[in-house]
């Protein structure tokens, strides 16, 4: 810049040849480096276009359904753009053309029975126009009880999922990935933030799933945009839903009604696979499962207890009791120099196996194995700042149950 | 210069037989006065909306770039419950209140309201509940955090313990607001002067009276809900829970009742407010007045019947999502009724464009674009895709922002001349409103997109895919927030001091505050009821 500047002052001092040159070599130069500009600018636009910002539309799903909801939504949208184009463009005309700085003389009319009833029936007709396809994908959406070929219960819990394959005695709880957790602070560059689970739910395409919804506390909801599946798990009731996954793929999704603090931190991946690798996933989910209870019958280490305690600890207690122990005064109890946690073993079992009705505190017995609830129990003994020096072992949690 | 068409003398009579107001501020305390308790509740509202406001500040700061920066997640999930009650309990609904006190008299040939005791009363409960509101924020467990729908279970076996000083406060509200709705029914229909009958009245008039009866129909509902909250919180109630054989859903069923006829109470009055600026700036009369008065009442009717349209994730049977989709659909036709007699007024009108024609175009232009999305919300399976997320979002503020708050904009330039019998700086005004349109433009029309590619809202934090949209977003949410800052000064400027209003103020304005009353009217106004011929 400051190069240019000195140029141009030299100017008047040098004939139209030079100058013509100068120019020439002045705006290519300047032509150069806004080409630069533009290139970096495009750059920086287009690098998050990897993880589709900018995105301005609903996704066309994967599922018939995801798909005959999207044609739904461009139809209405549409018909919204042509009513939203007519309305403002009479407006405009009249605001340009009826202003009294051009003059314009105001007319007196203001009745008329024949126009009031056009545009009552019109619109009433478009409404018609609507609700037809509308009733229909309305049916299809509902229609989650014929051929179902697999039935998938999902559980809300305050914040994570439980999914349990009805027919297959498979169950797993899925909650927000600690790649996640670790740069809440400054998520940048991390890919799926936020989208990611530590165990996802692993589907195969093409077959009718069939999805059971409840819930264990609050209201939460099931949402999957690919699938075109968004509903409400409630505690009491038991909703219904369906997708068929066409294609193979990674679909995530959100907990979409507000359900606590922390609402936004309890993501859905689902990870569509061949029915093969669907029986395969299933299989080792069963032998994982028979290996925990085998494994519960041990006599544990503290220190093998203590260490798997914290992961625990941190996936499934540290949103309300804080990753150090702290809790949140006024809502939610510290673990640090707690009166359960450094009292009676069998209390602090109490109240993890069965929770505390009327409170926050669930009963995690429908959550977490033996091995697990009982290596927490030990983590939050021994750490957190309490020093009781005891063990909690499985089978102590499988007597309580 | 008044009354001219009255008794002879009795006019100029007024000044002397009555004192002015009295000094200080008991005044303000003590007053029964219709123009000092609109003018209360306009202050109030105002107060709120900056209170809320600089709370939606916290949101788009913290919504500003993906992770947590700002805010914990809990003190977040407060920010957006207290910013929705605030602004709809605290901004929206007193400023309504405020302008029908201030107008309503005056409209009708009244000398003050039916019932100024109570009127006094209904204004001052109202400082008292958001006090008790907004102390919830300085408690140990923090505000209530569950959305300003407050959903059970969330708001009652996992709520804080603040929760109780909320209920309470939504029932101080609900009473103001039956007191006030009764006022407004009493004086419409008792007080108007001679002359002036009910197919007379201006729509603003018509538009209160219609939303005074939603109000005194719908509050105890609400006060319903919230007792239900109380007793199942405290007092071994199973209302809403599950375990005790309860229903949550039924809350939900309760809370819509009251609460869609709660969005048309926010709106009806702005429909009225518009209905009176585009002829004055037109020079032309309203298009299809009965009509008009025919269409609101058809959507406060209808109002009743589409409350579950909030509700279509929740498991309704078929049978139940078809009914309330036609339902819903169906309110868009009187809805388009009156844009297109907006639309028709201004047709072959000769247009000015003064401070309030513009607010009163935006508005218009802008709550339509909220009613189309609203068309689009209310086709049952596709709403299930749209619902919780930022199109929602988006959607209501369209309607709340640039509809309902446009509308009382609009209102106060229209209408302080006359109040004040000052002219607010125009050119002030005109900047004030273009601000403001770019910003709210820039501010809520990215969430459409948002929502559409999958943000949940309610989240304090989201995934990178969401980052620009959210910026650009924030980036508007600032300058809109500023504009409002700016207004407070034009509001104040204005009350101080400016070029004297005519009588008439506006070249076409029409109605008796324009007509027969000069600028700014006597304390008390019409002690002869004027005649309407």
């Amino acid at each position: 810049m400051f190069a240019c500047r000195c140029t141009e002052r030299r100017f008047p001092e040098q004939d139209a040849a030079v100058y013509s040159r100068e120019l020439r070599m002045r705006l290519s130069k300047l032509t150069r480096r806004f080409s630069l500009v533009v290139t970096a600018l495009v750059a920086m636009l287009s690098m998050p276009v990897a993880q589709a910002a900018y995105q301005l539309n609903m996704t066309e799903g994967v599922s018939p359904i995801s798909k005959e909801l999207y044609s739904l939504h461009m139809i209405v949208f549409w018909i919204c753009v042509v009513i939203g184009a007519l309305v403002f463009g009479a407006m405009a005309w009249s605001i340009i053309h009826h202003r009294k700085s051009k003059g314009a003389v105001a007319a007196n009319f203001h009745e008329s029975t024949k126009v009031e009833i056009i545009w009552t029936v019109v619109p009433l007709l478009i409404l018609i126009g609507i609700a037809i396809p509308a009733t229909g994908t309305l049916l299809d959406l509902e229609d989650a009880k014929t051929n179902a070929d697999i039935t998938l219960q999902v559980t809300g819990i305050q914040w994570k999922w439980k999914y349990t394959f009805v027919d297959e005695d498979v169950s797993f709880i899925s909650s927000l990935a600690q790649s996640s957790r670790d740069v809440i602070k400054d998520p940048t560059g991390n890919e799926h933030y936020l989208l990611e689970v530590d165990k996802p739910l692993v589907l195969p395409v093409g077959k009718k799933i069939r999805f059971l919804f409840h819930s264990n506390d609050v209201i939460h909801a099931w949402w999957v945009p690919a699938l075109g599946v968004k509903q409400d798990s409630i505690p009491g009731f038991i909703n219904d839903s369906w997708a068929l996954i066409e294609e193979p793929g990674i679909y995530r999704g959100q907990c979409a009604e507000l359900c606590g603090k922390d609402h936004g931190f309890m993501p859905i991946v689902v990870n569509a696979v061949s029915e093969p690798e669907y029986k395969e996933w299933l299989a080792g989910m069963q032998a994982e499962a028979a290996a925990a209870a085998a494994s519960a019958s041990e006599e544990w280490s503290m220190q093998d207890l203590v260490a798997r305690g914290e992961t625990v600890y941190q996936a499934n207690c540290s949103a309300c009791h804080g990753p150090t122990g702290a809790g949140i005064p006024g809502a939610f109890p510290a673990m640090t120099g707690s009166a359960i946690v450094n009292g009676d073993a069998a209390a602090h079992i109490d109240i993890l196996v069965n929770g505390r009705a009327g409170t926050a505190m669930a009963a995690f017995k429908n959550q977490l194995n033996d091995i697990d609830i009982a290596a927490v129990i030990t983590f939050e003994r021994n750490r957190l700042g309490n020093s009781v020096g005891d063990t909690v072992q499985p089978s102590a949690i499988k007597n309580a149950r | 210069m008044y009354n001219e068409t009255t008794h002879d003398g009795h006019a100029t009579h007024d000044d002397h037989d009555h004192h002015g107001p009295a000094r200080g501020l008991m005044r303000w305390v003590t007053t029964t006065n219709h123009k000092d308790i609109g003018t209360l509740y306009l202050w109030l509202s105002f107060t709120m909306l900056l209170y809320g406001g600089s709370m939606a500040m916290v949101i788009r700061l913290e919504l500003f770039q993906p992770g947590l920066q700002w805010v914990e997640p809990q003190f977040f999930n407060q920010m957006t419950t207290m910013h929705g009650l605030v602004m709809v309990f605290g901004a929206i609904m007193p400023a309504f209140v405020g302008l029908a006190n201030w107008l309503i008299p005056i409209m009708i040939g009244a000398p003050d309201m039916a019932l100024p005791r109570m009127n006094n009363w209904s204004f001052w409960i109202l400082p008292f509940a958001f006090a008790i509101l907004a102390s919830t924020t300085l408690m140990e467990s923090g505000a209530p955090a569950f959305g300003w729908t407050f959903y059970a279970p969330l708001s009652t076996t996992y709520a804080p313990d603040s929760t109780d000083f909320f209920i309470f406060a939504v029932h101080l509200m609900g009473i103001s607001s039956v007191m006030g709705a009764i006022n407004v029914i009493a004086t419409i229909l008792n007080m108007r002067a001679p002359g002036m009958t009910l197919m007379k009245m201006p729509l603003f008039v018509w538009t209160w009276l219609i939303t005074a009866y939603l109000l005194i129909a719908v509050m105890p509902v609400l006060a319903g809900a919230v007792t239900m909250m109380l007793t199942d919180r405290h007092f071994g109630t199973s209302f809403f829970d599950a375990a005790g054989g309860g229903d949550p859903v039924m809350f939900q069923h309760v809370f819509w009742f009251f609460g869609h006829p709660e969005v048309y109470i926010m709106i009806l009055p702005a429909f009225g407010v518009i209905s009176a600026i585009i002829p004055t700036f037109a020079r032309k009369p309203l298009f299809g007045y009965s009509s008009m008065v025919y269409a609101t009442a058809s959507i406060a009717i209808l109002s009743f019947m589409v409350w579950a349209h909030h509700m279509f994730t929740t498991g309704m049977p078929v049978a139940g999502e078809l009914y309330f989709m036609y339902a819903t659909i169906l309110i868009s036709v009187p809805t388009g009724v009156k844009v297109f007699n907006w639309v028709t007024t201004m047709w072959k009108g000769s247009m000015t464009f003064e401070t309030p024609m513009l607010w009163a175009i935006g508005f218009i232009v802008m709550f339509t674009i909220g009613g189309l999305s609203g068309l689009m919300l209310g086709v049952a399976p596709v709403d299930t895709q749209y619902h919780d997320t930022y199109f929602v979002v988006a959607h209501f503020h369209y309607v709340l922002v640039t509809g309902a708050l446009y509308s009382i904009i609009a209102a106060f330039y229209y209408w302080v001349p006359k109040w004040t019998g000052h002219m607010y700086d125009e050119k002030l005004g005109k900047i004030h409103f273009w601000w403001s349109t770019i910003a709210v433009n820039v501010l809520f029309f990215p969430q459409h997109f948002l929502g559409l590619a999958g943000m949940p809202r309610r989240i304090p934090d989201y995934s990178l895919q969401f980052a620009e949209f959210n910026m650009i977003s924030s980036i508007g949410g600032f300058a809109f927030g500023l504009a409002q800052v700016f207004f407070l000064y034009i509001v104040i400027k204005t009350i101080k001091g400016g070029p004297k209003a005519s009588d008439r103020v506006w070249e076409g304005a029409t109605g008796l505050e324009f007509e027969q009353l000069p600028s700014p009217p006597p304390y008390h106004s019409f002690t002869v009821a004027p005649v309407i011929k």
